[in-house]
């Protein structure tokens, strides 16, 4: 299974869709204890399993991305969403956001940066990066929230985009008058919104604030 | 009871020791978590006693690492507002803006008055939960089920 596949399609004879939905597992990361007690409430009443730690070092050494193969039996619980803190001692948000795009294994897990600080271009550093968003802190139930919701629905799509993919190829096996050659199967009518493009827009959103 | 709890919390508000955020975090608690927001306290000022032990110290030495004394301020603002200790906050803003100026005499002062803040702040939260917990859960504001 890939990661941040986290969506189970059924699709009945009917070809309708229809989606059950799995508990988000999120790794938050932030050196205030105050601060991930917060933050695990905020997951938690949003439905999210969680699983919190103080430092950039220890995330990674929790993914398994610190050179320890295999030393968590938990890496079975796959992460679904990182929130992290931007100043920590250490490794910072932004370090470990970096440190998680590189990996060809955990990049595709999106990554969300707090922040107590509404600093412009820490923000546009983040977004460039790959961040999927910036929370400013305090965060709010409504910020997790919105959070939850853009990962979900980004992770249909993803699902949404394979399985039809996958019900065409089986319509097409069952068909033997057809003489088309191998036409051009465009799947134009998923929209997959390429996550540069959500950034963008998402920039924008916060430009407009000030 | 009640009504006193009310009045209390409300009192806190009105004289700026406590903002927003404090009501943002009571509006977490339901039946499964009532005691949320005494907890993340706690948390607070235990953390918080820490930090002030580490800034008296630094201080006491009389050479002021301002970037030091800036990254426990940090530590310290953020705490201070993710659980709405107005007034503490504050004070934390204009240590940072002495430590920045290179003022040391003015940190001396902001901290003498953010350490009464705070001590100021927990008697008073102290009290507050005591008797919202006599009271039973019906005044701190709850999530719907």
């Amino acid at each position: 299974m890939a990661v941040g596949e986290v969506m189970r399609m059924e699709i009945p004879a009917g070809g309708d869709l229809t989606v059950t939905p799995p508990e988000l597992h999120v790794l938050a990361v932030d050196d205030s204890i105050v601060d991930r007690k917060v933050i695990e409430r905020l997951l938690r009443i949003s439905a999210c399993k969680v699983t919190t730690v103080d430092s950039g070092a220890r995330a990674l050494q929790y993914l398994g991305l610190d050179g320890n193969k295999g030393a968590s039996d938990l890496k079975d619980l796959k992460v679904n969403l990182i929130v992290t803190d931007y100043s920590m001692p250490g490794l910072t948000g932004y370090d470990l956001l970096k440190k998680i795009k590189e990996s060809s294994t955990f990049r595709e897990i999106p990554v969300v940066i707090m922040s107590s600080e509404n600093i412009l271009t820490r923000i546009e550093q983040c977004l460039k990066e790959g961040a999927e968003d910036f929370l400013l802190k305090p965060v709010k139930l409504a910020d997790v929230k919105r959070i939850k919701q853009l990962i979900m629905r980004n992770e249909a799509e993803e699902c949404k985009t394979s399985s039809l993919s996958n019900k065409r190829k089986l319509v097409e096996g069952n068909i033997d008058t057809s003489s088309s050659s191998s036409s051009s199967h465009d799947d134009s009518s998923v929209e997959d919104i390429p996550s540069s493009k959500r950034m963008k827009s998402e920039f924008e959103n916060l430009s407009s604030l000030h | 009871m009640q009504r006193q709890v009310a009045l209390i919390k409300q009192s806190l508000f009105d004289q700026g020791y406590l903002d927003e955020q404090f009501m943002a975090l009571e509006e977490l608690q339901d039946d499964a978590n009532p005691n949320f927001v005494e907890e993340v306290s706690a948390l607070y000022f235990k953390d918080s006693a820490r930090l002030i032990n580490n800034i008296d110290q630094a201080l006491e030495r009389g050479s002021f690492d301002f970037n030091r004394l800036d990254s426990y301020m940090h530590q310290f603002k953020g705490s201070s507002t993710s659980i709405g200790a107005n007034k503490v906050k504050a004070e934390c803003t204009m240590f940072r803006d002495y430590c920045r100026a290179g003022n040391a005499e003015g940190c001396l002062r902001t901290f003498q008055q953010l350490k009464k803040e705070h001590s100021t702040l927990r008697k008073k939260l102290e009290h507050y939960f005591q008797l919202a917990r006599q009271a039973g859960p019906k005044e701190t504001a709850r999530r719907p089920k």
